[in-house]
Protein backbone atom coordinates (compact mmCIF):
# COMPACT_ATOMS: atom_id res chain seq x y z
CA UNK A 1 0.00 0.00 0.00
CA UNK A 2 2.52 2.20 0.71
CA UNK A 3 4.67 1.49 -2.09
CA UNK A 4 2.03 2.66 -4.13
CA UNK A 5 1.63 5.25 -2.61
CA UNK A 6 4.84 6.61 -3.29
CA UNK A 7 4.62 5.33 -6.72
CA UNK A 8 1.57 7.61 -7.65
CA UNK A 9 3.18 10.57 -5.77
CA UNK A 10 6.27 10.13 -7.55
CA UNK A 11 4.54 10.16 -10.75
CA UNK A 12 2.72 13.47 -10.07
CA UNK A 13 6.02 14.99 -8.79
CA UNK A 14 7.40 14.44 -12.07
CA UNK A 15 4.25 15.28 -13.92
CA UNK A 16 4.54 19.02 -12.58
CA UNK A 17 8.11 18.65 -13.35
CA UNK A 18 9.04 19.44 -9.30
CA UNK A 19 12.70 19.36 -8.81
CA UNK A 20 12.67 18.46 -4.73
CA UNK A 21 13.66 15.12 -3.57
CA UNK A 22 10.69 12.62 -4.52
CA UNK A 23 8.89 10.49 -1.64
CA UNK A 24 11.19 11.62 0.96
CA UNK A 25 7.78 12.51 2.93
CA UNK A 26 6.44 8.96 1.93
CA UNK A 27 9.37 7.35 4.12
CA UNK A 28 8.47 5.81 7.46
CA UNK A 29 11.09 7.20 10.47
CA UNK A 30 11.81 3.25 10.48
CA UNK A 31 12.43 3.04 6.53
CA UNK A 32 14.30 6.42 6.86
CA UNK A 33 16.55 4.88 9.84
CA UNK A 34 17.58 1.90 7.25
CA UNK A 35 18.22 3.67 5.05
CA UNK A 36 20.28 5.97 6.95
CA UNK A 37 22.38 2.68 8.01
CA UNK A 38 22.71 1.51 4.46
CA UNK A 39 24.32 4.50 2.90
CA UNK A 40 27.98 5.04 2.88
CA UNK A 41 27.89 8.65 5.24
CA UNK A 42 27.33 5.73 7.95
CA UNK A 43 30.68 3.38 6.99
CA UNK A 44 32.52 3.71 10.08
CA UNK A 45 36.37 4.66 9.90
CA UNK A 46 38.22 2.29 8.69
CA UNK A 47 39.24 -0.46 10.65
CA UNK A 48 42.70 -1.11 12.81
CA UNK A 49 44.72 -3.98 11.86
CA UNK A 50 46.46 -5.15 14.75
CA UNK A 51 47.69 -8.72 13.59
CA UNK A 52 49.88 -6.40 10.47
CA UNK A 53 51.88 -3.82 11.99
CA UNK A 54 52.53 -2.57 8.50
CA UNK A 55 49.22 -1.99 8.05
CA UNK A 56 49.37 1.51 7.55
CA UNK A 57 53.35 1.85 6.55
CA UNK A 58 52.88 4.09 2.79
CA UNK A 59 55.98 1.98 2.45
CA UNK A 60 54.22 -1.31 2.77
CA UNK A 61 51.43 0.07 1.09
CA UNK A 62 53.26 0.63 -2.01
CA UNK A 63 55.10 -2.49 -2.05
CA UNK A 64 52.20 -4.58 -1.84
CA UNK A 65 50.55 -2.74 -4.85
CA UNK A 66 53.53 -3.82 -6.85
CA UNK A 67 53.60 -7.08 -6.03
CA UNK A 68 49.45 -7.48 -6.52
CA UNK A 69 50.27 -6.76 -9.91
CA UNK A 70 53.81 -8.51 -10.47
CA UNK A 71 53.11 -11.58 -12.98
CA UNK A 72 56.20 -12.44 -11.29
CA UNK A 73 54.56 -13.70 -8.10
CA UNK A 74 53.69 -16.67 -9.97
CA UNK A 75 55.03 -20.32 -10.91
CA UNK A 76 54.75 -19.42 -15.09
CA UNK A 77 55.04 -15.32 -14.34
CA UNK A 78 51.69 -15.10 -15.80
CA UNK A 79 49.87 -14.79 -12.75
CA UNK A 80 48.77 -11.75 -10.81
CA UNK A 81 46.86 -11.03 -8.00
CA UNK A 82 45.21 -8.49 -10.69
CA UNK A 83 44.62 -10.80 -13.19
CA UNK A 84 41.75 -12.12 -11.23
CA UNK A 85 40.86 -9.13 -9.26
CA UNK A 86 40.70 -6.71 -12.25
CA UNK A 87 41.30 -3.21 -10.94
CA UNK A 88 38.85 -1.59 -13.71
CA UNK A 89 36.15 -4.46 -13.06
CA UNK A 90 35.54 -3.40 -9.51
CA UNK A 91 38.36 -6.35 -8.69
CA UNK A 92 36.79 -8.96 -9.91
CA UNK A 93 37.02 -11.30 -13.49
CA UNK A 94 33.70 -11.68 -14.46
CA UNK A 95 33.73 -15.10 -14.65
CA UNK A 96 31.83 -17.60 -12.75
CA UNK A 97 34.74 -19.41 -11.23
CA UNK A 98 38.57 -17.56 -11.42
CA UNK A 99 40.72 -18.59 -13.66
CA UNK A 100 45.18 -18.78 -12.97
CA UNK A 101 47.17 -21.40 -13.13
CA UNK A 102 44.30 -23.78 -13.34
CA UNK A 103 40.41 -23.26 -13.03
CA UNK A 104 39.52 -22.17 -8.90
CA UNK A 105 36.17 -23.59 -7.70
CA UNK A 106 34.72 -20.37 -6.63
CA UNK A 107 33.57 -16.85 -8.04
CA UNK A 108 36.43 -14.09 -7.82
CA UNK A 109 35.38 -11.94 -4.94
CA UNK A 110 35.42 -7.67 -5.53
CA UNK A 111 37.79 -6.11 -2.91
CA UNK A 112 36.39 -2.61 -2.71
CA UNK A 113 35.82 -2.06 1.38
CA UNK A 114 37.49 -5.54 2.15
CA UNK A 115 39.33 -4.18 4.78
CA UNK A 116 36.51 -3.93 6.90
CA UNK A 117 35.47 -7.66 6.96
CA UNK A 118 36.28 -10.02 9.74
CA UNK A 119 36.55 -12.51 7.57
CA UNK A 120 37.91 -13.27 4.16
CA UNK A 121 36.86 -15.72 1.61
CA UNK A 122 33.23 -17.18 0.97
CA UNK A 123 33.74 -19.40 3.69
CA UNK A 124 35.37 -17.22 5.89
CA UNK A 125 38.91 -19.65 5.96
CA UNK A 126 41.38 -16.51 6.59
CA UNK A 127 41.00 -14.04 9.23
CA UNK A 128 43.08 -11.19 7.88
CA UNK A 129 43.72 -9.72 4.28
CA UNK A 130 47.70 -10.80 4.90
CA UNK A 131 46.89 -14.26 6.02
CA UNK A 132 44.46 -14.23 3.01
CA UNK A 133 46.84 -12.84 0.68
CA UNK A 134 49.41 -16.36 0.95
CA UNK A 135 46.36 -18.40 0.17
CA UNK A 136 46.13 -18.00 -3.72
CA UNK A 137 50.25 -17.37 -3.37
CA UNK A 138 50.39 -21.53 -2.57
CA UNK A 139 47.01 -22.82 -4.50
CA UNK A 140 48.27 -25.04 -6.99
CA UNK A 141 45.03 -23.47 -9.46
CA UNK A 142 46.07 -19.82 -9.07
CA UNK A 143 49.71 -18.61 -8.42
CA UNK A 144 50.91 -22.24 -8.13
CA UNK A 145 54.36 -21.52 -6.69
CA UNK A 146 55.74 -22.01 -3.31
CA UNK A 147 56.82 -20.02 -0.09
CA UNK A 148 60.47 -20.76 -0.60
CA UNK A 149 60.20 -19.64 -4.22
CA UNK A 150 58.31 -16.01 -3.43
CA UNK A 151 61.00 -15.74 -0.68
CA UNK A 152 63.74 -16.21 -3.03
CA UNK A 153 61.77 -13.86 -5.39
CA UNK A 154 61.82 -10.85 -2.88
CA UNK A 155 65.85 -11.48 -2.22
CA UNK A 156 66.15 -10.89 -5.69
CA UNK A 157 63.85 -8.13 -7.31
CA UNK A 158 62.70 -6.55 -4.62
CA UNK A 159 65.99 -6.64 -2.04
CA UNK A 160 66.15 -3.13 -0.85
CA UNK A 161 62.68 -2.11 -0.75
CA UNK A 162 61.33 -5.00 1.10
CA UNK A 163 64.58 -4.37 3.59
CA UNK A 164 63.35 -0.74 4.39
CA UNK A 165 59.80 -2.06 5.62
CA UNK A 166 60.94 -5.00 6.99
CA UNK A 167 64.33 -4.86 8.25
CA UNK A 168 67.40 -7.67 7.18
CA UNK A 169 66.50 -10.38 5.09
CA UNK A 170 67.82 -13.60 6.20
CA UNK A 171 70.22 -15.62 4.39
CA UNK A 172 68.46 -17.72 2.09
CA UNK A 173 71.27 -19.66 0.15
CA UNK A 174 70.21 -23.00 2.12
CA UNK A 175 66.89 -22.47 0.92
CA UNK A 176 65.89 -24.81 -2.01
CA UNK A 177 64.76 -22.75 -4.61
CA UNK A 178 61.18 -24.08 -4.40
CA UNK A 179 59.72 -25.50 -1.57
CA UNK A 180 56.45 -25.07 0.40
CA UNK A 181 53.90 -27.31 2.41
CA UNK A 182 51.03 -27.24 -0.71
CA UNK A 183 53.02 -27.74 -3.56
CA UNK A 184 54.12 -30.90 -5.52
CA UNK A 185 55.45 -33.88 -3.82
CA UNK A 186 58.56 -32.88 -4.57
CA UNK A 187 58.74 -29.12 -3.38
CA UNK A 188 56.64 -30.68 -0.34
CA UNK A 189 59.59 -32.81 0.46
CA UNK A 190 62.28 -30.29 0.13
CA UNK A 191 59.97 -28.10 2.63
CA UNK A 192 60.15 -31.38 5.13
CA UNK A 193 63.72 -31.37 4.71
CA UNK A 194 64.17 -27.97 5.49
CA UNK A 195 65.08 -27.10 9.41
CA UNK A 196 62.94 -25.74 11.61
CA UNK A 197 65.18 -22.58 11.48
CA UNK A 198 65.07 -22.16 7.96
CA UNK A 199 61.14 -22.68 7.77
CA UNK A 200 60.35 -19.94 10.03
CA UNK A 201 62.87 -17.46 7.87
CA UNK A 202 60.74 -18.19 4.82
CA UNK A 203 57.62 -18.43 7.05
CA UNK A 204 58.62 -14.50 8.53
CA UNK A 205 59.60 -13.23 4.49
CA UNK A 206 56.30 -15.04 3.14
CA UNK A 207 54.11 -13.46 5.86
CA UNK A 208 55.51 -9.67 5.41
CA UNK A 209 54.88 -10.26 1.47
CA UNK A 210 51.29 -10.86 2.68
CA UNK A 211 51.55 -7.64 5.05
CA UNK A 212 52.50 -5.68 2.31
CA UNK A 213 49.67 -6.59 -0.20
CA UNK A 214 47.34 -6.51 2.92
CA UNK A 215 48.52 -2.86 3.68
CA UNK A 216 47.64 -1.89 -0.23
CA UNK A 217 44.32 -3.36 0.18
CA UNK A 218 43.19 -1.05 2.99
CA UNK A 219 43.11 1.56 0.11
CA UNK A 220 40.19 0.00 -1.82
CA UNK A 221 37.11 1.60 -0.51
CA UNK A 222 33.80 1.43 -1.24
CA UNK A 223 32.55 4.31 -3.87
CA UNK A 224 30.01 6.34 -3.37
CA UNK A 225 26.72 5.61 -5.28
CA UNK A 226 23.79 7.28 -6.56
CA UNK A 227 21.70 5.51 -3.72
CA UNK A 228 24.22 7.11 -1.38
CA UNK A 229 23.84 10.62 -2.73
CA UNK A 230 20.00 10.20 -2.31
CA UNK A 231 20.22 8.92 1.39
CA UNK A 232 22.14 11.96 2.04
CA UNK A 233 19.85 14.02 0.77
CA UNK A 234 16.92 12.07 2.61
CA UNK A 235 18.58 12.36 5.79
CA UNK A 236 19.53 16.37 5.20
CA UNK A 237 15.57 16.75 3.89
CA UNK A 238 17.32 19.50 1.53
CA UNK A 239 15.87 19.11 -2.22
CA UNK A 240 18.53 17.42 -4.54
CA UNK A 241 20.42 17.38 -7.87
CA UNK A 242 19.56 14.99 -10.54
CA UNK A 243 22.20 12.85 -9.52
CA UNK A 244 20.73 12.01 -6.34
CA UNK A 245 17.16 10.98 -7.39
CA UNK A 246 15.40 7.80 -7.40
CA UNK A 247 12.53 6.91 -9.74
CA UNK A 248 9.75 6.01 -8.41
CA UNK A 249 10.12 2.23 -9.66
CA UNK A 250 13.66 2.56 -7.64
CA UNK A 251 12.09 3.97 -4.52
CA UNK A 252 9.78 1.11 -5.10
CA UNK A 253 12.51 -1.54 -4.89
CA UNK A 254 14.25 0.18 -2.10
CA UNK A 255 11.09 -0.57 -0.12
CA UNK A 256 10.97 -3.79 -1.03
CA UNK A 257 14.51 -4.28 -0.30
CA UNK A 258 14.24 -3.14 3.37
CA UNK A 259 10.68 -4.50 3.58
CA UNK A 260 9.10 -7.48 2.07
CA UNK A 261 11.63 -9.01 0.71
CA UNK A 262 13.84 -9.12 3.75
CA UNK A 263 16.99 -8.47 2.32
CA UNK A 264 18.45 -5.78 4.37
CA UNK A 265 18.55 -8.49 7.42
CA UNK A 266 21.39 -10.19 5.81
CA UNK A 267 23.23 -7.26 3.67
CA UNK A 268 22.72 -4.71 6.03
CA UNK A 269 24.87 -1.92 6.98
CA UNK A 270 26.57 0.47 4.59
CA UNK A 271 28.76 -2.59 2.97
CA UNK A 272 25.16 -4.60 2.61
CA UNK A 273 26.23 -7.56 4.31
CA UNK A 274 26.31 -8.27 7.87
CA UNK A 275 29.54 -10.16 7.95
CA UNK A 276 28.55 -13.51 9.11
CA UNK A 277 27.35 -16.90 7.33
CA UNK A 278 24.43 -18.11 5.47
CA UNK A 279 22.86 -21.36 3.99
CA UNK A 280 20.47 -19.32 1.37
CA UNK A 281 20.24 -22.87 -0.62
CA UNK A 282 22.09 -21.66 -3.41
CA UNK A 283 22.52 -25.30 -5.64
CA UNK A 284 25.97 -26.82 -5.84
CA UNK A 285 27.42 -26.69 -9.06
CA UNK A 286 27.13 -30.21 -10.53
CA UNK A 287 31.03 -31.54 -11.07
CA UNK A 288 32.57 -29.67 -8.44
CA UNK A 289 33.97 -31.46 -4.86
CA UNK A 290 31.18 -31.21 -2.25
CA UNK A 291 31.37 -27.36 -0.79
CA UNK A 292 30.40 -27.12 3.03
CA UNK A 293 30.84 -23.31 2.88
CA UNK A 294 31.60 -22.02 6.35
CA UNK A 295 31.44 -25.73 7.95
CA UNK A 296 34.85 -26.21 6.38
CA UNK A 297 35.94 -22.83 6.50
CA UNK A 298 35.52 -22.18 10.37
CA UNK A 299 37.90 -25.56 10.94
CA UNK A 300 40.03 -24.08 8.10
CA UNK A 301 40.89 -20.65 10.00
CA UNK A 302 41.48 -22.22 13.33
CA UNK A 303 44.15 -24.35 12.16
CA UNK A 304 45.95 -21.62 9.95
CA UNK A 305 48.86 -20.98 11.05
CA UNK A 306 48.87 -17.27 10.06
CA UNK A 307 45.57 -16.62 11.75
CA UNK A 308 45.47 -13.63 14.60
CA UNK A 309 46.26 -16.43 17.62
CA UNK A 310 49.22 -17.77 15.25
CA UNK A 311 52.96 -16.83 15.82
CA UNK A 312 53.48 -14.04 12.63
CA UNK A 313 50.38 -12.14 14.41
CA UNK A 314 51.32 -8.86 15.22
CA UNK A 315 48.17 -9.13 17.86
CA UNK A 316 47.63 -10.44 21.31
CA UNK A 317 44.96 -12.29 21.69
CA UNK A 318 42.41 -9.82 23.36
CA UNK A 319 42.12 -8.67 19.44
CA UNK A 320 40.99 -11.63 18.41
CA UNK A 321 37.56 -11.78 19.52
CA UNK A 322 36.52 -12.93 16.05
CA UNK A 323 38.21 -15.92 15.73
CA UNK A 324 37.96 -16.64 19.66
CA UNK A 325 34.00 -16.50 19.71
CA UNK A 326 33.17 -18.10 16.11
CA UNK A 327 31.07 -20.57 15.59
CA UNK A 328 32.76 -23.76 15.19
CA UNK A 329 30.75 -26.39 15.45
CA UNK A 330 26.93 -25.65 14.26
CA UNK A 331 24.90 -27.51 11.61
CA UNK A 332 24.06 -24.20 10.75
CA UNK A 333 27.28 -23.88 8.64
CA UNK A 334 26.83 -26.37 6.35
CA UNK A 335 26.76 -24.59 3.12
CA UNK A 336 26.84 -21.34 4.97
CA UNK A 337 28.55 -18.36 2.92
CA UNK A 338 29.26 -14.99 3.67
CA UNK A 339 26.57 -12.23 2.16
CA UNK A 340 29.03 -10.25 -0.60
CA UNK A 341 28.15 -6.64 -0.31
CA UNK A 342 25.68 -5.61 -3.07
CA UNK A 343 27.34 -2.38 -3.99
CA UNK A 344 28.35 -2.75 -7.85
CA UNK A 345 26.95 -6.10 -7.99
CA UNK A 346 24.28 -5.01 -10.99
CA UNK A 347 27.19 -4.85 -13.36
CA UNK A 348 29.30 -7.79 -12.25
CA UNK A 349 27.05 -11.01 -12.93
CA UNK A 350 27.31 -14.12 -12.59
CA UNK A 351 26.47 -14.01 -8.57
CA UNK A 352 27.07 -16.55 -6.01
CA UNK A 353 30.03 -18.32 -4.86
CA UNK A 354 30.20 -19.96 -7.58
CA UNK A 355 28.58 -18.58 -10.33
CA UNK A 356 25.56 -20.44 -10.20
CA UNK A 357 23.18 -17.31 -11.30
CA UNK A 358 23.97 -15.62 -14.53
CA UNK A 359 21.44 -12.67 -14.24
CA UNK A 360 19.70 -10.21 -11.07
CA UNK A 361 16.59 -12.04 -12.26
CA UNK A 362 17.69 -15.44 -11.63
CA UNK A 363 18.83 -14.18 -8.42
CA UNK A 364 15.47 -12.46 -7.55
CA UNK A 365 13.80 -16.03 -8.79
CA UNK A 366 16.02 -17.86 -6.39
CA UNK A 367 15.03 -15.57 -3.33
CA UNK A 368 11.60 -15.70 -3.96
CA UNK A 369 11.38 -19.14 -4.21
CA UNK A 370 13.44 -20.04 -1.72
CA UNK A 371 14.37 -24.19 -2.50
CA UNK A 372 15.63 -26.57 -0.40
CA UNK A 373 19.38 -25.95 0.24
CA UNK A 374 21.80 -29.01 -1.52
CA UNK A 375 22.83 -29.56 2.06
CA UNK A 376 22.41 -28.03 5.52
CA UNK A 377 19.03 -25.91 6.19
CA UNK A 378 18.04 -22.61 4.03
CA UNK A 379 17.39 -19.82 5.85
CA UNK A 380 15.36 -18.07 3.62
CA UNK A 381 11.59 -18.03 3.62
CA UNK A 382 9.78 -17.89 -0.05
CA UNK A 383 8.27 -14.67 -0.75
CA UNK A 384 5.45 -13.46 -2.88
CA UNK A 385 6.94 -10.62 -5.49
CA UNK A 386 4.51 -9.90 -8.77
CA UNK A 387 6.66 -9.42 -11.78
CA UNK A 388 6.50 -5.20 -11.27
CA UNK A 389 8.13 -6.00 -7.92
CA UNK A 390 11.22 -7.97 -8.96
CA UNK A 391 12.15 -5.11 -11.52
CA UNK A 392 11.55 -2.82 -8.94
CA UNK A 393 13.75 -4.93 -6.77
CA UNK A 394 16.66 -5.11 -9.56
CA UNK A 395 16.18 -1.15 -10.66
CA UNK A 396 16.75 -0.89 -6.64
CA UNK A 397 20.18 -2.91 -6.90
CA UNK A 398 21.07 -0.84 -10.08
CA UNK A 399 21.48 2.81 -8.13
CA UNK A 400 24.36 1.28 -6.07
CA UNK A 401 26.19 0.62 -9.23
CA UNK A 402 26.13 4.02 -10.30
CA UNK B 1 -21.60 -23.28 -9.84
CA UNK B 2 -19.70 -20.10 -11.59
CA UNK B 3 -20.89 -18.24 -8.70
CA UNK B 4 -18.82 -20.96 -6.25
CA UNK B 5 -15.75 -20.79 -8.09
CA UNK B 6 -16.09 -16.78 -7.55
CA UNK B 7 -16.35 -17.77 -3.80
CA UNK B 8 -13.35 -20.14 -3.63
CA UNK B 9 -11.85 -17.46 -5.75
CA UNK B 10 -12.46 -14.31 -3.13
CA UNK B 11 -11.64 -16.62 -0.65
CA UNK B 12 -8.29 -17.63 -1.60
CA UNK B 13 -7.61 -13.60 -2.35
CA UNK B 14 -8.79 -13.30 1.20
CA UNK B 15 -6.14 -15.12 2.38
CA UNK B 16 -3.38 -14.11 0.44
CA UNK B 17 -3.95 -10.51 1.42
CA UNK B 18 -4.28 -11.39 5.14
CA UNK B 19 -0.77 -13.73 4.89
CA UNK B 20 0.29 -10.46 2.57
CA UNK B 21 -0.76 -7.97 5.68
CA UNK B 22 1.13 -11.04 8.54
CA UNK B 23 4.12 -11.17 6.44
CA UNK B 24 4.87 -7.45 6.34
CA UNK B 25 4.31 -7.12 9.99
CA UNK B 26 7.25 -6.25 11.22
CA UNK B 27 8.44 -8.05 13.80
CA UNK B 28 9.10 -5.61 16.60
CA UNK B 29 5.32 -5.18 16.61
CA UNK B 30 5.13 -8.82 18.66
CA UNK B 31 3.18 -7.30 21.42
CA UNK B 32 3.54 -10.30 23.33
CA UNK B 33 7.85 -10.26 23.49
CA UNK B 34 8.98 -9.88 26.93
CA UNK B 35 11.88 -7.63 27.13
CA UNK B 36 13.23 -7.46 30.02
CA UNK B 37 16.39 -7.76 31.35
CA UNK B 38 15.83 -9.59 34.29
CA UNK B 39 14.14 -12.94 33.83
CA UNK B 40 13.40 -16.20 36.31
CA UNK B 41 14.48 -19.08 34.37
CA UNK B 42 11.97 -22.01 32.59
CA UNK B 43 11.70 -24.09 35.89
CA UNK B 44 11.97 -21.33 38.78
CA UNK B 45 15.19 -22.32 40.17
CA UNK B 46 17.43 -18.67 39.38
CA UNK B 47 16.67 -15.25 38.76
CA UNK B 48 19.35 -14.25 35.80
CA UNK B 49 19.41 -10.33 34.87
CA UNK B 50 21.83 -9.46 31.72
CA UNK B 51 23.24 -5.79 31.06
CA UNK B 52 26.06 -5.05 28.56
CA UNK B 53 29.54 -4.65 30.14
CA UNK B 54 29.94 -0.78 28.37
CA UNK B 55 26.64 -0.01 27.67
CA UNK B 56 25.12 -0.81 23.97
CA UNK B 57 24.34 -3.07 22.52
CA UNK B 58 25.45 -1.83 18.71
CA UNK B 59 24.69 -3.66 15.58
CA UNK B 60 27.54 -5.76 14.44
CA UNK B 61 30.31 -5.37 17.07
CA UNK B 62 31.80 -7.81 19.51
CA UNK B 63 30.57 -7.29 23.20
CA UNK B 64 30.74 -8.25 26.57
CA UNK B 65 28.16 -8.93 28.86
CA UNK B 66 27.30 -8.96 32.55
CA UNK B 67 24.90 -11.92 33.83
CA UNK B 68 23.79 -12.12 37.16
CA UNK B 69 22.79 -15.43 38.36
CA UNK B 70 20.65 -15.47 42.48
CA UNK B 71 18.71 -18.00 43.60
CA UNK B 72 14.98 -17.47 43.49
CA UNK B 73 15.12 -16.58 47.51
CA UNK B 74 17.91 -14.18 45.87
CA UNK B 75 20.67 -15.37 46.91
CA UNK B 76 23.98 -14.64 44.52
CA UNK B 77 25.25 -18.29 42.77
CA UNK B 78 28.96 -18.73 42.51
CA UNK B 79 29.67 -21.45 41.39
CA UNK B 80 27.67 -21.83 38.27
CA UNK B 81 28.59 -23.22 35.17
CA UNK B 82 27.50 -21.01 32.02
CA UNK B 83 26.89 -21.66 28.56
CA UNK B 84 25.16 -19.56 26.01
CA UNK B 85 23.51 -20.16 22.93
CA UNK B 86 20.65 -18.25 20.77
CA UNK B 87 19.65 -16.85 17.90
CA UNK B 88 16.92 -14.71 15.68
CA UNK B 89 13.54 -17.52 16.05
CA UNK B 90 12.26 -15.40 12.82
CA UNK B 91 14.45 -16.07 10.58
CA UNK B 92 15.94 -19.71 11.06
CA UNK B 93 19.42 -18.47 12.06
CA UNK B 94 21.32 -18.91 15.37
CA UNK B 95 23.93 -16.45 16.96
CA UNK B 96 26.34 -15.22 14.70
CA UNK B 97 29.28 -15.87 17.40
CA UNK B 98 29.67 -18.51 19.81
CA UNK B 99 30.11 -16.47 23.10
CA UNK B 100 31.80 -17.83 26.35
CA UNK B 101 31.74 -17.38 30.10
CA UNK B 102 35.33 -16.07 31.02
CA UNK B 103 34.83 -14.49 34.57
CA UNK B 104 33.73 -15.25 37.56
CA UNK B 105 33.91 -11.85 38.66
CA UNK B 106 31.58 -12.43 42.45
CA UNK B 107 28.13 -11.76 43.84
CA UNK B 108 26.47 -13.76 41.40
CA UNK B 109 28.35 -12.07 38.22
CA UNK B 110 29.64 -13.51 35.27
CA UNK B 111 31.45 -12.00 32.49
CA UNK B 112 30.35 -13.03 29.13
CA UNK B 113 32.62 -12.37 26.33
CA UNK B 114 32.18 -12.38 22.44
CA UNK B 115 28.62 -11.69 21.70
CA UNK B 116 27.47 -10.13 18.82
CA UNK B 117 24.10 -9.44 17.03
CA UNK B 118 24.36 -8.78 12.85
CA UNK B 119 21.28 -7.96 12.23
CA UNK B 120 18.47 -5.90 13.37
CA UNK B 121 14.96 -7.80 14.77
CA UNK B 122 14.28 -9.80 17.35
CA UNK B 123 16.83 -11.95 18.93
CA UNK B 124 17.09 -14.76 22.18
CA UNK B 125 19.63 -15.28 24.20
CA UNK B 126 19.83 -17.94 26.19
CA UNK B 127 21.81 -18.73 28.82
CA UNK B 128 22.01 -22.71 30.37
CA UNK B 129 23.16 -22.70 34.16
CA UNK B 130 23.86 -25.17 36.26
CA UNK B 131 25.35 -25.02 39.89
CA UNK B 132 24.83 -27.43 43.15
CA UNK B 133 21.19 -25.91 42.82
CA UNK B 134 20.21 -27.31 39.62
CA UNK B 135 20.51 -26.64 35.83
CA UNK B 136 18.12 -24.48 34.46
CA UNK B 137 17.58 -22.09 31.34
CA UNK B 138 16.93 -18.21 31.09
CA UNK B 139 15.90 -16.80 28.01
CA UNK B 140 15.98 -13.17 27.55
CA UNK B 141 14.35 -11.46 23.89
CA UNK B 142 16.41 -8.50 22.83
CA UNK B 143 15.15 -6.45 19.89
CA UNK B 144 17.68 -4.52 18.02
C1 LIG C 1 42.87 -17.40 -10.01
C2 LIG C 1 42.20 -16.18 -9.70
C3 LIG C 1 42.64 -15.44 -8.45
C4 LIG C 1 43.89 -14.98 -8.14
C5 LIG C 1 45.15 -15.10 -8.94
C6 LIG C 1 43.74 -14.31 -6.87
N1 LIG C 1 42.46 -14.38 -6.44
FE1 LIG C 1 41.70 -13.50 -4.80
N2 LIG C 1 39.98 -14.53 -5.03
C7 LIG C 1 39.73 -15.38 -6.08
C8 LIG C 1 38.60 -16.21 -5.75
C9 LIG C 1 38.01 -17.29 -6.65
C10 LIG C 1 38.18 -15.83 -4.46
C11 LIG C 1 37.10 -16.51 -3.63
C12 LIG C 1 37.73 -17.85 -3.23
C13 LIG C 1 37.00 -18.64 -2.17
O1 LIG C 1 36.13 -18.13 -1.47
O2 LIG C 1 37.34 -19.82 -2.02
C14 LIG C 1 39.07 -14.76 -4.05
C15 LIG C 1 38.97 -14.07 -2.83
C16 LIG C 1 39.83 -13.06 -2.46
C17 LIG C 1 39.67 -12.22 -1.30
C18 LIG C 1 38.56 -12.29 -0.29
C19 LIG C 1 37.59 -11.15 -0.44
C20 LIG C 1 36.47 -11.20 0.54
O3 LIG C 1 35.60 -10.34 0.49
O4 LIG C 1 36.42 -12.13 1.37
C21 LIG C 1 40.72 -11.35 -1.27
C22 LIG C 1 41.01 -10.27 -0.25
C23 LIG C 1 41.56 -11.68 -2.41
N3 LIG C 1 40.98 -12.71 -3.12
C24 LIG C 1 42.78 -11.08 -2.67
C25 LIG C 1 43.72 -11.66 -3.53
C26 LIG C 1 45.12 -11.36 -3.51
C27 LIG C 1 45.80 -10.38 -2.59
C28 LIG C 1 45.69 -12.11 -4.49
C29 LIG C 1 47.15 -12.22 -4.87
C30 LIG C 1 48.06 -12.60 -3.82
C31 LIG C 1 44.62 -12.88 -5.11
N4 LIG C 1 43.45 -12.60 -4.48
C32 LIG C 1 44.79 -13.72 -6.19
C33 LIG C 1 40.43 -15.44 -7.26
C34 LIG C 1 41.77 -15.09 -7.36
C1 LIG D 1 19.51 -15.09 4.94
C2 LIG D 1 20.42 -14.07 4.50
C3 LIG D 1 20.14 -13.39 3.17
C4 LIG D 1 19.00 -12.76 2.75
C5 LIG D 1 17.70 -12.61 3.51
C6 LIG D 1 19.27 -12.24 1.44
N1 LIG D 1 20.53 -12.57 1.06
FE1 LIG D 1 21.40 -12.13 -0.72
N2 LIG D 1 23.00 -13.27 -0.22
C7 LIG D 1 23.17 -13.91 0.99
C8 LIG D 1 24.31 -14.81 0.90
C9 LIG D 1 24.82 -15.71 2.02
C10 LIG D 1 24.78 -14.72 -0.42
C11 LIG D 1 25.91 -15.57 -1.03
C12 LIG D 1 25.34 -16.97 -1.19
C13 LIG D 1 26.18 -17.95 -1.93
O1 LIG D 1 27.04 -17.56 -2.73
O2 LIG D 1 25.96 -19.17 -1.74
C14 LIG D 1 23.96 -13.73 -1.08
C15 LIG D 1 24.14 -13.30 -2.40
C16 LIG D 1 23.38 -12.33 -3.02
C17 LIG D 1 23.65 -11.77 -4.31
C18 LIG D 1 24.83 -12.15 -5.22
C19 LIG D 1 25.94 -11.14 -5.07
C20 LIG D 1 27.20 -11.56 -5.74
O3 LIG D 1 28.10 -10.72 -5.83
O4 LIG D 1 27.34 -12.73 -6.13
C21 LIG D 1 22.67 -10.86 -4.60
C22 LIG D 1 22.54 -10.01 -5.86
C23 LIG D 1 21.78 -10.85 -3.46
N3 LIG D 1 22.23 -11.74 -2.52
C24 LIG D 1 20.64 -10.06 -3.36
C25 LIG D 1 19.67 -10.25 -2.37
C26 LIG D 1 18.35 -9.69 -2.44
C27 LIG D 1 17.83 -8.82 -3.55
C28 LIG D 1 17.70 -10.14 -1.33
C29 LIG D 1 16.24 -9.93 -0.97
C30 LIG D 1 15.30 -10.48 -1.94
C31 LIG D 1 18.63 -10.94 -0.56
N4 LIG D 1 19.82 -10.99 -1.24
C32 LIG D 1 18.33 -11.54 0.66
C33 LIG D 1 22.40 -13.76 2.11
C34 LIG D 1 21.10 -13.26 2.08
CU1 LIG E 1 18.36 -12.73 11.30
Amino acid sequence: MTARRTGWGCAALLASAILSGCGGEDFTPAEKATIASLSLADLPPLPADPTNKYADDPAAAALGATLFFDQRMSRDSVVACGTCHLIDRQFQDDLARGKGAGVSNRRTMPLAGVAWSPWMFWDGRRDSLWSQALTPLEDQREHAATRAFYAHFVADSFNERYQRIFGPLPDLASVPPDAGPFGTEPQKAAWNAMSAGQQEAVNRVFANLGKAIGAFERSLAPQETRFDRFAAALASGKSTGADAKLTAEEIAGLKLFIGKANCSTCHNGPRFTDDGFHNTGVPAVEGLPEDLGRATGATQVAADPFNCLGAFSDAGPEACGELRFMVKDSPRLTRAYKPPSLRGAATRPPYMHSGQFATLDEVIDHYARAPAAPSGASELHPLTLSERERQQLIAFLKTLAN
Amino acid sequence: MKSGLLYALAVVVLVLVALGAYLAMPETSKPELDQSRTRTSANGLYVAAIEPEAGGPKLGELENWILTVKTAAGKPVDDAAITVGGGMPDHNHGLPTAPLMTGHLGDGRYRIEGVKFSMSGWWELRFDISSPAGSDTAIFNLVL
